[in-house]
């Protein structure tokens, strides 16, 4: 008993008494005075060190939002649990980082643009984008098959009859849905800005008329109704630049296919 | 002497860790994408491997088998060696985060999985089997832990130049890697029976 048990089990217990004591005595001696925030970051993470968030672990992570490197609901795994819990451990400088949205630029749903042939392939946006450029006669559009719905962890994406659509108080910003979109039609804004041109065809206005009736024609007429210059025309499409704009809301009223117009979501997030 | 140095060139070249035992094979795929920090974490494993191999020995004779030959507690070779390795570690870490804070930021995770890299927990293990005494397992383990740099200093130079070239889809990232690895670990062959 004593031979068998009582002296390894006291050697082990020794060594590990010896170096815990050393090790408590050295980290004590050589201790790093680190911000306090990190610390408490650091306990409300999930602490896989996963990497998803793009650091090389939670504790580079920790420090990263800090430092305000990364976005308080820069980890993914966490959700919007962990991303509350960072907003308040950092307090106030949760509130000045500017919230963002994912926002689908297309509106084409099955109501208002033509479909180019009936897709039966796999349920898959990029499978069906890599055949003749998707089912739908806009090549640039929505596919409509849900890729983006799949890898939103959040639910705030959802299929509304062909056309993806951003639930904007659910959205975490993760942009997972930017990079699984194989029509990159999918970008991120700011939370506060409502409007935007909800189309990203590059074809010329008598090709959008005919494919769909809500797509940018390349009028140019909102760009010439902005009083901050906020739009820009590129290739047959004009983009409103968030950070500019003030929400006045005149090109809305000028555009003549209504691929501009307000975010309804964000109104109904706001008043919630 | 002339022992000495046959263990540290058999240690770096004929036995390396990484490319002919294939000991340590996770940090070698894991932080060899860039020179900078492969340098590094080389630099951790050198000491962490040196400093293991002459505690575990010290261990090994003084408290394992000190009792011979009433007692044996060689048994406990393992558990006590991951203790003494695990510590090491955790000394190193808080030592750089004092002193080295961009290391040990660049080596991130891979500095505590240093605790269960296989190839120093190997190098004490082969320690014993060797029956080498105290300098020469400390020798033998700085011979490791150089090879083991130099395996991935050669390796981040190879992944760097694999990066600007054009490689096939399917055999990107990891699969070409894989691939060179095994290439470099051939050549290596090549110095099996330089000590006959």
């Amino acid at each position: 008993m004593l031979y068998e048990v009582l002296i390894p089990a006291t050697i082990m217990g020794g060594l590990g008494i010896l170096f815990g004591t050393g090790l408590a005595y050295v980290s004590k001696k050589f201790e790093v005075k680190t911000d306090e925030r990190v610390v408490q970051v650091r306990e409300v993470l999930p602490g896989a060190n996963c990497g998803a968030c793009g650091q090389s672990g939670c504790d580079a992570f920790a420090e990263a939002v800090v430092s305000g490197v990364c976005k308080v609901n820069g980890c993914p795994v966490g959700g919007d649990n962990v991303a509350r819990q960072i907003a308040e451990i950092i307090g106030v400088e949760a509130e000045a980082v500017e919230a963002r949205t994912a926002r689908v630029m297309c509106r084409g749903d099955l109501s208002v643009s033509k479909v180019k042939f009936e897709y039966e392939g796999i349920n898959d946006c990029a499978a069906a984008a890599s055949l003749y450029g998707g089912p739908m006669a806009c090549s640039y559009g929505c596919v409509g098959l849900g890729n983006c719905v799949r890898v939103c962890e959040f639910g705030a994406i959802t299929v509304e009859n062909g056309v993806a659509k951003v639930n904007e108080a659910l959205c975490t910003a993760c942009e997972k849905c930017v990079a699984a979109c194989p029509k990159k039609i999918i970008v991120m804004v700011p939370k506060s800005s409502e409007y935007a041109v909800n189309c990203s065809s590059l074809d010329r206005g008598n090709i959008v008329m005919k494919n769909c009736k809500v797509g940018c024609i390349g009028c140019g007429r909102c760009v010439k109704v902005c009083p901050v210059n906020a739009i820009t025309l590129k290739n047959n499409l004009a983009v409103i630049n968030p950070e500019l704009c003030t929400n006045c809301g005149e090109c809305e009223k000028v555009c003549p296919t209504k691929a501009i117009n307000r975010h309804r979501s964000q109104i109904f997030a706001n008043v919630g | 002497m002339k022992e000495l140095l046959i263990i540290i060139i058999s240690s770096i070249l004929v036995d390396n860790f990484v490319l002919s035992k294939f000991l340590g094979i996770c940090p070698f795929l894991g932080v060899s994408k860039k020179l900078s920090t492969a340098a590094g974490m080389g630099g951790a494993v050198i000491f962490v491997m040196t400093l293991a191999s002459a505690v575990t020995s010290l261990v090994y004779k003084y408290l394992l088998i000190g009792f011979r030959p009433h007692y044996d507690f060689a048994y406990l070779q393992t558990l006590a060696f991951i203790l003494v390795i695990a510590a090491l570690v955790q000394f190193i870490e808080i030592m750089m985060k004092k002193f080295m804070p961009p290391l040990y930021k660049a080596l991130g995770i891979y500095l505590p999985l240093i605790t269960t890299n296989c190839a120093v927990l190997g190098a004490a293990l082969l320690n014993i089997q060797k029956e080498y005494d105290l300098l020469k397992s400390t020798v033998y383990g700085f011979g490791g832990g150089v090879g083991f740099t130099m395996a991935l200093l050669i390796f981040a130079g190879i992944r760097e130049r694999i990066e600007l070239n054009d490689i096939p889809d399917a055999l990107k990232g990891l699969p070409i890697t894989l691939i060179a690895a095994a290439l470099v670990s051939m050549a290596f062959f090549g110095f099996q029976g330089l000590f006959g």
